[in-house]
């Protein structure tokens, strides 16, 4: 019944020889967080600022919030919140003029930005900063009032790029339930990031690997379908065995995670604990044990990038 | 209306928004308030174009009461001193190479019996047969390094000194062709142009520096991605950067006429009306020409080169330097361009002739027609995209 709020069919960007984004298709539901993973330089930013209407499209269809872009991107403006990477208010402004600045470049009326700013140095825990200089906060205090500018005239659609790259993990955890508070009053999220734990709390994910979707869907479902086994292997000579591992074809990658090898064995070995005994390793691990994949694990085997 | 009024309001916050950051950027500020105190002082004392006590040598080949006497004339007329005696006329010529001297008066030892067969000094002859070789020759001879003009005419002004004060004969006065009226400045003082002049200098340096880093900055400070996502119009942004500008550059002028007219007396005969118009015609130009060049340069350290590219030209074509009608046709045509020249004519108008509106409508109408090109210019070029 509902529209989807963003709809991309064979988005395509090339900056001269450059293919940054390549054939996109994407649908994003309302009320839904939908995550955007991969590695720098993988067309994350450039995706987001295509469809926040910034970047003009190579090719491809782009509709948000039922507005064709990039013809209506002007019009598109009001309706969407975006959160750069870099943090993009005025360092020498103060949070309340920083505020006020955004709300009445929204066009808020004076009493209505009022009444808004005060609601949202509530919710952000900004009130005791209000009088702060924006260049003088830390990362997590700087991240609250991005996402606070970029939610002032309450935008059904809002873009976060890397929202979270300069905070420690408990701002972070913070942060997200702020997320999922936006979404429960109908906001729809669509946030960038390379952080697996972050990517894991959104509803639907897309991994992306040189500007190229290897897989989406919602994380749950991702692992469960992922093409691959996981096998935790301990035993006394790590550093010897990786090579032997990953010289077999049938294992995707083999990855040290302190005292334990995180091995992914293709899926048409159906087992795979007692595949590797068979194995002629040196020396025998102690102990082989089957595991669940994480979204790490997932994010190996869709885009093929044994990063060891 | 109501897209009118949210118009106004962002550009009203984004004028508001420059303002505090001026306030709290206290060196911008400072210089706002000691570019026109400094340069007024400075220029408004140094630049002189009457020029006096050249420093120049002298060869008495005579050695003579006369030739001393002679030389002390000279040097009475302020336009020279004498910094350094030579014998030889070749020490002389190798101190001018040198830069030590900018002149040399070389005094010929038989100079009594010129200077009693100059006509310059004679009662008896109202002018010299032109045969007579011998009465029409020079009483000394200057050497001159003629490379600096300024100095090659002062001095070239003392050949028809008076010597009768040294024979205490009666001066034989030459009866001048024409009578000249100085008006405006009777006094020749140099510091009477110069101090209008200067506020469109000053005006040109500040106002273009300021706004050329204006949108520039928002890029390199990566305020640029923030502020073109929302629904702020290129020309709101526009018009909010230069507003807060022009209360700066009425303030600017008010110091340097104000302080101008305190310590140089310059006259200031024009009505308030007047200069307030062409003075803001003015600014509002600078400010467009500042926008454009912030639409082009892609780091502040570009803009600032802009800057100075177009300040140059704006200080010696502008006709603050030389006269306008000296300069030859082509440069005429680039002078023409800049705003300054305009700015020029009339402030030099209303502040110094005490011109009227009408009287300078004409530049002033030039000026708001630049600024409006400009305004347009610059808000076509700004893009609200990052391809």
């Amino acid at each position: 019944m509902t529209e989807p709020v963003i709809e991309v069919r064979g988005l395509t960007r090339t900056f001269g020889d450059l293919t940054a984004v390549a054939a996109l298709d994407l649908t994003v539901e309302p009320r839904t967080i939908y995550g955007f993973l991969g590695p720098n330089g993988s067309g994350k930013t450039t995706t987001v600022r295509m469809l926040t209407g910034l970047l003009t499209p190579s090719a491809g269809q782009v509709r948000v919030l039922g507005h064709e872009l990039p013809r209506d991107a002007e019009r598109l403006k009001r309706s969407i919140g975006y959160m750069t990477q870099k943090f993009s208010l005025y360092d020498d402004l103060t949070v309340v003029e920083n505020l006020r600045f955004v709300s009445a470049v929204y066009g808020l009326g004076r009493r209505a930005a009022r009444q808004r700013i005060e609601v949202l140095l509530a919710t952000y825990a900004l009130g005791p900063l209000r009088d702060r200089r924006a260049g003088q906060m830390s990362g997590g205090q700087r991240q609250r009032l991005a996402l606070a500018a970029a939610t002032v005239h309450e935008p059904p659609l809002l873009f976060l790029d890397e929202p979270t790259s300069a905070v420690d993990p408990q701002n972070r955890r913070d942060f997200w339930e702020r997320l999922f508070d936006l979404v429960d009053a109908g906001a729809t999220i669509l946030v960038s990031t390379h952080y697996m734990d972050e990517a894991e709390r959104c509803h639907r994910l897309a991994i992306l690997k040189d500007g190229r979707k290897c897989a989406d869907g919602a994380p749950a479902a991702l692992m469960a379908a992922m093409g691959a086994h996981v096998v935790e292997v301990e035993g006394s000579d790590l550093r010897a065995l990786k090579p032997q591992l990953t010289a077999l074809p049938e294992v995707v990658s083999a990855a040290q995670l302190g005292s334990r090898l995180r091995v992914l064995v293709h899926e048409r070995i159906p087992d795979p604990v007692a595949w590797l005994r068979a194995q002629r390793l040196n020396p025998m691990p102690t102990r082989l044990e089957s595991v669940h994949p994480s979204l790490e694990d997932v994010f190996v085997t869709s885009t093929g990038d044994a990063r060891a | 209306m109501n897209g009118l009024r949210l118009s106004l309001r962002r550009i009203l916050v984004i004028l508001t928004k420059e303002l505090t950051q001026l306030r709290r950027d206290r060196t911008t500020f400072g210089m706002v308030v000691m570019i026109p105190l400094i340069q007024l002082t400075l220029f408004g004392y140094a630049i002189n174009t009457n020029v006096r006590d050249i420093p120049v040598a002298l060869v008495d080949q005579s050695n003579t009461a006369l030739s001393q006497v002679l030389a002390q004339t000279v040097e009475a007329t302020q336009v020279v001193r004498f910094t350094a005696r030579y014998a030889e006329v070749s020490a002389a010529q190798e101190a001018i190479r040198a830069g030590r001297v900018r002149a040399a008066l070389i005094i010929p030892s038989d100079v009594s019996q010129r200077v009693a067969r100059s006509a310059s000094v004679s009662p008896r002859m109202e002018s010299p047969p032109a045969t007579d070789g011998q009465t029409s020759r020079p009483v000394a001879q200057w050497l001159v390094d003629g490379s600096d003009t300024m100095i090659a005419a002062a001095i070239k002004g003392l050949r028809t000194m008076p010597l009768g004060e040294l024979l205490r004969q009666p001066v034989n006065r030459m009866t001048p062709t024409f009578e000249v009226a100085l008006f405006f400045n009777p006094e020749s003082r140099t510091a009477i142009n110069i101090v209008p002049g200067l506020v469109a200098v000053i005006l040109t340096m500040t106002m273009v520096m300021f706004t050329s880093a204006a949108i520039v900055r928002e890029s390199e400070r990566g305020n640029m991605e923030m502020l073109i996502n929302t629904p702020v119009r290129p020309l709101e942004l526009m018009l909010g950067k230069i507003i807060p500008y022009i209360g700066i550059g009425l303030v600017q002028t008010a110091i340097i006429l104000l302080l101008g007219h305190l310590i140089f007396a310059v006259p200031l005969d024009g009505s308030l009306g007047a200069l307030a118009v062409t003075t803001l015609a003015f600014i509002g130009a600078s400010l467009a020409l500042g926008l454009v060049l912030s639409t082009i340069a892609t780091s502040q350290l570009q803009a600032m080169q802009m800057t100075v590219f177009i300040l140059l030209p704006s200080i010696l074509l502008s006709g603050f330097m030389f006269p306008y009608e000296g300069m030859p046709v082509p440069a005429q045509y680039i002078a023409e361009v800049l705003p300054a020249t305009h700015f020029m004519r009339t402030i030099r108008a209303v502040v110094l002739r005490g011109a009227g509106l009408h009287e300078v409508a004409f530049d002033t109408l030039w000026l708001v027609g630049f600024m409006l090109v400009g305004l347009v210019v610059a808000s076509l070029r700004f893009k609200k995209r990052l391809d």
